[in-house]
């Protein structure tokens, strides 16, 4: 009951301070749609299991959009977070890289560019002159930056490029507005797609995916930057044993990770780079 | 159709009430149920529009928002919640449009048919029409447009914040939609008309048939009047004061009179056989009086004469010869005078001729006489014989001095065939209507109750009487229907 005045209180974005208790502060970790995040049940299972494992109450924080989450981090409101790599390198003062999932057993992922299943022409993002196009989130990678930076390799302005364009905030979303037709191109996180097509064939089903970019860093978790060693140091030990731990696994594969590996800060140079060259980009500046 | 009308006029009035009441069941029944289903149609109709109004007001300030903030999916998703919530399709709408200040479409839930930017009157010809009222209509309560020719009902919802007109809530209703639910309702409204009916239906046909059956009874009580007269017992005739009962008292008034009637008839039917009898009587009595006179002059001369035997056999011989001749015709007449019937014989026709003889010897008639009678056969006899005697007087009546009269008796395929002739005057054709009715105005002689009394007697044995008079002379022909007796 306790925990859930206290994520009540952390929800509302209240100061926590309640010295009188012996109860060890919570460990307050950000979410962001980087990962099928709808999941109730399985977000409490999760939650109990980092309990469980770090002998300290855990509170998880969601949001509606990236940005945030992150700010919350900047601000030291929550421990940790799983962010987009394009959070982690734009904000790599305030953040510490903490763990980042294996996917296919590499600490990697794509962005795809998804179609409806019923346009069977289209053969890339450049191909998508004048549609309605679906963008997650505006601080993702896969679902915003990259999209932008391949119609800017291809000479192409990406305010402009567009009839009209949108953010559903959220990677599933965008794979449900193209299935609609709502859109008529979407880009989204890859590793959602996959996952969402073993989970609910059906709607990824209805998309059809036109381009695959190149591998870039997973979706990494991140620690504030003044977390105790301490506590990052079980905090990463954690998430690195789920994968060698039978309930972890479990976890795990309801992710549809592999595990969790410590990463280092050049897998996301590639972003890095991709970000400048869209900042710098002109009238890429906004896509609104 | 004309037959099964008349059909329908000829049925019973015991099944024809009931069906009338039937009928009436059923037409109240429909006229209710129609008229419900026709309110009901309306209700639903307002329903679907309260319904969709209520809807209109809170997704159009929902709306505000996502528009303000161009938040195309957050708008999207909204329009999409009233369809997670298909609990009645019916109330459910089929697309929900908003549209952006400029009229185009800013999201819809058919995306497909309604892609964003798109017009959408270049889509579906409905909008071309009301397109106008769209953009123009600004009242914050929604507005439903039934246009004539479209199968849709639009619900129209400004969108507005602080005055400014950022777009328009377009909810579109099929007007088949809620049809299914029409239906349903109309079966179900049916199904209870037919549980009315059901019920209604026995006992309108129960009560009908009650209504009927004093009506059923009469009329049969009516049907059985004719050759004879029912009992008021047998019948079970209505008690009541109502037009039924007065018919019924009427009816009963009725069969006392024709029983007073029928009565008054058999006693002129006897009284006129006792003065047939009396008309026979002097003709008897010279009958009797010719072989008296025989035998009291031959007892005169056995008493002058005395004698030898061969005499006295003589005269007793002559004496037993009248005695036998007066013993035949007394014991003609005396069967006249009894009651007791017993079928009609070879001998009854035979003493018939002895009573009637010595009226036709006085007028020095020629009489034919043809018996074919071999059999008896079953009709009272006294009847049988007082037809004959009748019929045979008023033909010695009728003939003039040493005329000529016949009659003919013979049994046939169950009728026994009684016929009488004579070559006196002919009836003339202004007597002939009136041949069979009492005190006739051409009667000569006598009050005519003769013939009238033959036909009573006939028809009351069922038989036929036919007369034909020509100036040769004049046939009576009886015919009874009979069994042979055993």
């Amino acid at each position: 009951m306790f925990r859930w005045i206290l994520a009540a209180a952390l929800c509302a974005g209240l100061p926590l301070a309640d010295p009188a208790r012996a109860e060890p502060q919570p460990l307050r970790v950000g979410l962001t749609p980087v990962f099928l995040d709808d999941q109730v049940a399985f977000l409490k299972r999760w939650r109990v299991y980092l309990e469980e494992r770090l002998e300290r109450p855990v509170v998880l924080v969601q949001r509606a959009s990236y940005r945030e989450i992150n700010e919350l981090v900047r601000q030291a409101k929550l421990d940790i977070a799983w962010v987009c790599g394009l959070s982690y390198v734009q904000n790599a003062s305030r953040m510490t890289l903490l763990a980042v999932p294996l996917f296919n057993g590499k600490p990697l992922y794509q962005s795809y560019i998804i179609v409806p299943a019923s346009d069977r022409t289209t053969q890339s993002i450049v191909g998508l002159r004048g549609r309605i196009f679906a963008y997650s989130d505006p601080d993702s990678n896969s679902g915003h930056l990259y999209p932008q930076y391949a119609l800017i390799e291809h000479g192409q302005a990406p305010a402009s490029f567009f009839a009209r364009s949108f953010f559903t905030w959220a990677h599933r979303k965008v794979i449900e507005a193209v299935a609609s037709e709502l859109a008529q191109g979407g880009a989204v996180d890859g590793y959602v797609w996959e996952t969402l097509a073993r989970r609910n064939p059906e709607i990824a089903a209805r998309t059809r995916i036109v381009q695959k970019s190149p591998e870039f860093g997973h979706t990494p978790f991140v620690a504030r930057a003044s977390l105790a060693t301490r506590e990052f140091a079980a905090v990463q030990a954690v998430l690195l044993g789920m994968s060698g731990d039978p309930e972890g696994a479990v976890l795990l594969e309801h992710l549809n990770l592999d595990g969790f590996v410590p990463g280092h800060r050049g897998l996301f140079d590639d972003i890095a780079s991709m970000a400048k060259t869209v900042a710098n980009a002109p009238a890429a500046a906004t896509v609104r | 159709m004309r037959r099964l009308l008349r059909r329908y006029a000829d049925l019973s009035l015991r099944d024809k009430i009931p069906l009338r009441v039937g009928a009436l069941v059923v037409i109240t029944a429909t006229l209710v149920t129609g008229s419900l289903i026709v309110l009901e149609y309306e209700t639903l109709r307002d329903d679907l529009l309260r319904n969709s109004s209520s809807l209109g007001r809170v997704l159009a300030k929902t709306l505000v928002a996502p528009l303000t903030h161009d938040d195309v999916w957050r708008a999207y998703e909204i329009v999409n919640t009233p369809f997670h919530a298909r609990d009645d399709p019916a109330i459910t709408a089929e697309i929900l449009l908003v549209l952006d200040a400029a009229g185009r479409v800013y999201v819809s839930t058919q995306p497909k048919e309604f892609p964003m930017l798109a017009d959408p009157a270049l889509i579906d010809r409905d909008y071309a029409g009301i397109a106008g009222e769209i953009t123009q209509y600004s009242d914050p309560e929604p507005k439903a447009i039934e246009g004539a020719g479209t199968g849709r009902i639009h619900v129209i919802a400004p969108i507005t914040a602080d005055g400014v007109r950022l777009g328009t809530l377009v909810m579109a209703y099929s007007k088949t939609a809620f049809i299914p639910r029409y239906l349903r309702i109309a079966a179900r409204a049916a199904l209870i008309t037919l549980l009315v009916v059901a019920v209604l239906l026995p006992i309108g046909a129960w009560w009908g048939r009650r209504l009927a059956e004093p009506l059923v009874q009469l009329a049969e009580g009516m049907g059985k009047v004719g050759p004879g007269i029912p009992d008021d017992d047998g019948m079970r005739l209505p008690e009541s004061r109502d037009e039924l009962g007065q018919a019924a008292a009427a009816f009963r008034r009725m069969l006392a009179e024709l029983r007073g009637k029928e009565q008054l008839e058999r006693e002129v039917v006897a009284t006129e056989r006792l003065a047939a009898v009396g008309r026979l009587a002097a003709a008897i009595a010279h009958e009797i009086n010719n072989p008296l006179g025989g035998m009291l002059n031959a007892i005169g001369t056995f008493k002058k004469h005395g004698g030898d035997e061969a005499f006295t056999a003589k005269t007793l011989s002559l004496l037993e010869r009248g005695l036998l001749q007066i013993k035949e015709t007394v014991s003609a007449l005396l069967v006249e005078a009894r009651v007791a019937p017993h079928p009609v014989t070879y001998d009854d026709i035979e003493d018939v001729r002895t009573l009637v003889l010595p009226n036709a010897q006085r007028k020095q008639a020629r009489m034919e006489w043809q018996n074919g009678l071999r059999e008896a056969v079953a009709l009272p006899s006294t009847l049988v014989r007082q037809i004959l005697i009748n019929l045979l007087l008023n033909a010695v009546g009728a003939i003039a001095e040493r005329g000529h009269v016949a009659a003919r008796v013979h049994a046939e395929d169950g009728l026994l065939v009684l016929q009488v002739e004579n070559d006196g005057q002919h009836i003339s054709e202004a007597r002939m209507p009136y041949l069979f009715e009492p005190f006739g105005p051409h009667e000569e002689g006598g009050h005519g109750l003769g013939l009238w009394v033959t036909y009573q007697i006939v028809r009351q044995l069922r038989g036929e009487i036919a007369v034909e008079s020509a100036s040769g002379g004049t046939r009576f022909q009886v015919r009874l229907p009979c069994e042979a007796a055993a």
